[in-house]
């Protein structure tokens, strides 16, 4: 089987990503919330407005997961896989059968189309966002909303530059489980 | 919040991710909690006396590596159901051969031997307590194994815990082995299976719960 172009460019930049390269992460995610965009809304033309809410999902627990992939793996099978479950979970819970008439099961066109117009994520992430404690709030808005570098941040707040970088990751994570809980 | 501004957002966690995540962290799971098994049969029950002599009979062997190779095959497949995307395929044979290997020689051995002596080999001194102290035996294992899960992206939750319930019943049994003194095959095909099938059974139940993310 040839792997596709999208394959192999997301494959590699997906790799440097891991490796601590955090312009090619930021190009990979970029690429791959297109594709995901694409392969969710075609699935879920039933409900457009989730389509956001998923990408960013799935964006955010590809991140939290990204150490259970191993690079002899095709990255398509590891993001198809994840899309599925979290697609499966979202319809789970809206409890609909019709929905399930889509074969999901096709794991090649996970990057076969992107798609570039995002509508409004529904879901208020910055919502959630300040529903977590400080630790992990205070480093991820300045960083993130602010554009500070991770050194200015921790001038800001008096944190160690480990302690911005710890709390964006464990933040990162309490987001995904914030997200989890407000679905349920 | 927009998508583009999540994606900065997760760029800026970019730092460095350990390889092979999933089979480090099981085997570190492993190391820490095979030591309480083994532990908690030696205080509670205590290694058979006579191991030195058992050394010599094949029995013996049967009884250890049967669950040590259901212990492995459990460690693989989950490694395996613990990383979207990843298909257990043959790994599933790691199971079913042992077993069945061990079945056919409980037939066997129940064939070949004098009538009398056959319900003897089906009960043994310890049927009552054998099934309880594996399942007991390899709680420590268990536990580790689903804590460590829960840290992994299984797809497939309940599945999952089932192979993570097949690794501690393994080595629960295995452990068990150096204290019991059953040898009769058709014994072991049936209460150290039987042993093993609770971790399992519990797996299945608490992953399909448990392991969601």
């Amino acid at each position: 089987m040839a792997k596709s172009e999208a394959e192999t460019e997301l494959h590699d930049l997906f790799v440097r990503g891991l490796d601590g390269d955090a312009q090619a992460y930021r190009a990979f995610l970029q690429k791959l919330s297109l594709h995901l965009r694409a392969f969710l809304g075609r699935r879920l033309f039933g409900w457009p407005d989730e389509v956001e809410d998923l990408v960013q999902e799935c964006l955010l627990a590809m991140h939290n997961q990204r150490h259970t992939y191993q690079s002899d793996q095709p990255l398509t099978a590891w993001v198809h896989a994840i899309a599925r479950y979290k697609m499966i979970d979202l319809l789970r819970a809206k409890s609909s059968r019709e929905a399930l008439h889509d074969p999901l099961d096709d794991e090649l066109a996970v990057f076969a189309d992107s798609a570039t117009e995002a509508s409004d994520a529904r879901r208020d992430l910055a919502g959630l966002l300040q529903t977590l404690p400080d630790r992990h709030r205070l480093p991820i808005v300045h960083v993130k909303l602010e554009g500070l570098s991770v050194a200015e941040a921790a001038r800001l707040t008096g944190m160690s530059e480990s302690a911005i970088k710890v709390g964006i990751h464990r933040g990162l994570k309490a987001l995904a489980l914030k997200i989890k809980e407000s679905a349920s | 919040m927009k998508t583009d501004d999540l994606v900065s957002l997760l760029a800026a966690d970019a730092a460095p991710v350990p390889r092979r995540a999933a089979s480090q962290r099981l085997a570190m799971a492993l190391l820490i909690s095979l030591p309480l098994s083994f532990a908690w049969m030696a205080f509670e029950h205590g290694v058979r006396r006579d191991l030195l002599q058992a050394l010599f009979w094949p029995m013996f062997w049967v009884k250890l590596i049967f669950p040590a190779c259901i212990a492995a095959a459990g460690f693989v497949i989950v490694q395996r159901l613990a990383r979207p995307g990843v298909r257990v395929r043959s790994a599933w044979m790691g199971l079913a051969v042992p077993i069945l290997a061990l079945w056919v020689l409980a037939v066997v051995a129940w064939f070949v031997a004098p009538q009398d002596e056959r319900s003897a080999m089906i009960w043994g001194q310890t049927w009552r307590v054998c099934t309880f102290n594996i399942a007991v035996i390899s709680v420590p294992v268990f536990v580790a194994a689903l804590a460590t899960l829960k840290t992994l992206a299984p797809t497939q939750p309940a599945l999952a815990g089932a192979a993570a319930g097949a690794m501690a019943g393994g080595a629960g049994a295995a452990v068990y082995a150096l204290h019991c003194t059953e040898l009769a095959a058709p014994f072991l095909a049936i209460w150290y299976v039987v042993g093993i099938a609770v971790p399992v059974v519990a797996g299945a139940a608490i992953g399909h719960r448990l392991l969601r993310w």
